[in-house]
């Protein structure tokens, strides 16, 4: 058998769960190519102006295709491009310099400047620009020539890393997947693809650059690897295991639509968790009870959004359930999810530093804006608002006398504010083991962090990936001292992290006692369909 | 003295809460961009920097409450004033 047949298998780590068998085709790096640093005079000139042409037009295509809250970052970016005191200067010195080397200082110094400024929203912005410097590069390098557009059809994508930027530009209704050679399984990216239910493995490393470009392989992001040329076996497997754990197409679209009960007839209620309005185009409020997550990170991706466009983006979900009850997790930051200029820097052990409601309660000023726009958002739906990462009830305490603040402030001003239910996550032993003395009126487990914390296994951490085990008794009996404290007190209980999304995993969880499950879009169908054979 | 009657200057305050950032500036800057008249810009005493340039107004980092100081020459110079005072009276409309 020659090389050319011959499988060749690269593990990484799964980002979003899917299978998806198609061509690869490799998305441009930003490595500027030799030819265009060797370049001088006129023509490099000529060069560099062509290249912010080009980033323009990309810039405009994909403002085009995005939401409200997409389109401002993307509007900066664009408004950068048509700024000549920038510009002209960075021209001018590409004569000398050649036009990569002209853009990559002149960019470099203003990104220093942006985030020396000691302004918070100025330091922000620095993650725009040096968005734009890789996509001005990337122009130069000339390999993002816009590739015919049928070009990513049916076609599973490569990148060295997929950025917020880079995965909002595509169209992934065309594309079957995704695969980066770096990256990590707990990034904003892998979020938006579980969202829209786009295969992701990340992680993958350098071999990756070994699969050519329209090589046929085969994505298995369930088990987070890439099988390039894949063998008649393996093809096989995950054939069979399609049809022993998946219902066709069909069947999910038909049972996405009715209300989920066991096979007894018990109903239970499956809600769906949110991270970017847009993504809830693609589903009917019908096929759900509700939003049991709404997290609030992309609002304040690169920068910190004002309460206008907080209200506003609030408001959308609101809406769009159309009267039932919408969840929404107030700015989980830190950890894993760090914000320039917001998050601290430095820290030994970022999981256990300040993140969560504790991050937010360190920085009064900018929590106060989030809990405006959702005091204000309140009036128009049933919302319920909640709290990532609480340890102690006084934390809790905390942030509920700081939103009726907020609120007697509203009332001050003139405006209209209520005060929502206030909930709280649970994703910590301690939260778990003494939830009952928590005075809250609802409590939502994160599977995510709980097991991460219980267990003591880092999330994404390949090492040690195999102790990372949903089904570990430790983690079950945490989820059922929940339970026990909600039936005690009276207090509705659901669980929200990607446990809830993975029909293999919900007879635990209905055993565990939970009649409420939030999910990923793009896993109604599965999970109602593990919900009605469970008891059978 | 033909520019001075056509120079006008004008100091505003920044309103909205979350001061100048990315979206009112950008805001500001395709407003300045409408006119012909050269525009200028600057916080309080600072220096005055190219109101249709971005990153330069970005860079001044107008906060709320700050003095806002506006200075146009040119043919429409008294249009132009206007109309920045106004989007700044609106709050950069946020």
């Amino acid at each position: 058998m020659s090389e050319r047949e011959t499988e060749l298998a690269i593990e990484g780590l799964t980002g979003a769960p899917g299978i998806a068998f198609g061509r690869i085709l490799h998305l441009a790096s930003a490595e500027p190519q030799a030819a265009a640093v060797a370049m001088r005079g006129v023509t490099a000139r000529a060069t560099l102006q062509a290249a912010v042409d080009r980033a323009r037009r990309e810039l405009a295509a994909l403002i085009g295709r995005s939401d409200g809250l997409a389109a401002s970052i993307f509007e900066f970016q664009a408004a950068l491009l048509e700024d000549g005191d920038l510009l002209e200067p960075i021209y001018v010195a590409a004569v000398e310099a050649g036009p990569a080397p002209a853009w990559t200082r002149a960019l470099d110094g203003e990104i220093a400047a942006y985030r020396g400024s000691g302004d918070e929203a100025l330091a922000g912005r620095a993650a725009d620009l040096e968005d734009l410097k890789l996509r001005v590069l990337e122009a130069l390098a000339g390999r993002t020539e816009e590739r015919p557009r049928a070009d990513i059809d049916g076609a599973i994508l490569v990148a060295d890393e997929f950025t917020p930027s880079r995965f909002f530009a595509i169209d992934w209704s065309r594309a079957r997947g995704a695969a980066s050679a770096r990256g990590s399984a707990s990034a904003h990216v892998a979020m938006l693809a579980r969202a829209r239910g786009v295969p992701l493995v990340v992680g993958l490393g350098p071999q990756l650059t070994r699969v050519p470009d329209g090589e046929l392989a085969l994505l298995d992001a369930d088990r987070g690897a890439l099988y390039a040329r894949p063998s008649p076996v393996r093809l096989r497997d995950v054939e069979t295991r399609r049809h022993a754990g998946e219902p066709d197409a069909a069947e999910i679209a038909q049972l996405r639509t009715a209300p989920a009960a066991t096979a007894a007839g018990e109903p239970v209620q499956i809600m769906v968790n949110v991270d970017d309005p847009r993504a809830l185009a693609a589903i009917q409020p019908e096929w759900c009870d509700g939003v049991g997550l709404t997290r609030t990170e992309l609002l304040f991706d690169g920068r910190l959004a004002g309460e206008e466009e907080q209200y506003e983006a609030y408001v959308a979900v609101l809406d769009w359930a159309a009267g039932k009850p919408v969840i929404i997790r107030t700015l989980d930051a830190g950890g894993d999810k760090p914000i320039l200029g917001f998050t601290p820097i430095g820290e030994a052990n970022p999981f256990l530093g300040l993140r969560g409601l504790r991050l937010s309660l360190a920085r009064p000023e900018v929590f106060r804006v989030q809990l405006a726009a959702l005091a204000r958002a309140a009036g128009r739906g049933p919302l319920k608002v909640m709290v990532p990462m609480v340890t102690r009830p006084d934390e809790f305490e905390a942030f509920r006398a700081l939103f009726a603040e907020v609120i007697t402030d509203l009332g001050r001003r003139g405006v209209a504010a209520r005060l929502p239910d206030l909930g709280m996550m649970v994703e910590t032993p301690a939260a778990a083991l003494r939830a009952a003395e928590f005075k809250v009126d609802f409590y939502s487990i994160g599977s995510n962090d709980l097991i991460q914390y219980a267990l003591a296994v880092a999330r994404g951490e390949t090492s040690v990936a195999a102790l990372y085990d949903p089904r570990d008794p430790a983690v079950c009996e945490l989820i059922a001292r929940v339970v026990a404290a909600g039936r005690a007190t009276g207090r509705e209980v659901s669980l929200c992290g990607d446990m809830a999304s993975d029909p293999q995993l919900v007879p635990l969880l209905l055993d565990a006692g939970l009649r409420k499950l939030s999910v990923a879009p793009s896993a109604i169908g599965t999970v109602k369909r593990a919900v009605s054979s469970y008891g059978r | 003295m033909k520019n001075n009657h056509r120079s006008v200057r004008r100091t505003l305050t920044i309103g909205n809460p979350q001061g100048l950032h990315a979206r009112p500036a950008v805001k500001l800057t395709k407003l300045a961009k409408e006119f012909h008249a050269h525009i200028r810009v600057a916080v309080a005493d600072g220096q005055f920097v190219n109101a249709k340039s971005p990153n330069a107004v970005m860079k001044l980092k107008a906060r709320q409450g700050d003095a806002f100081a506006v200075e146009a020459d040119g043919d429409d110079a008294h249009k132009a004033i206007w109309a920045i005072a106004d989007l700044v009276a609106r709050n950069f409309d946020e």
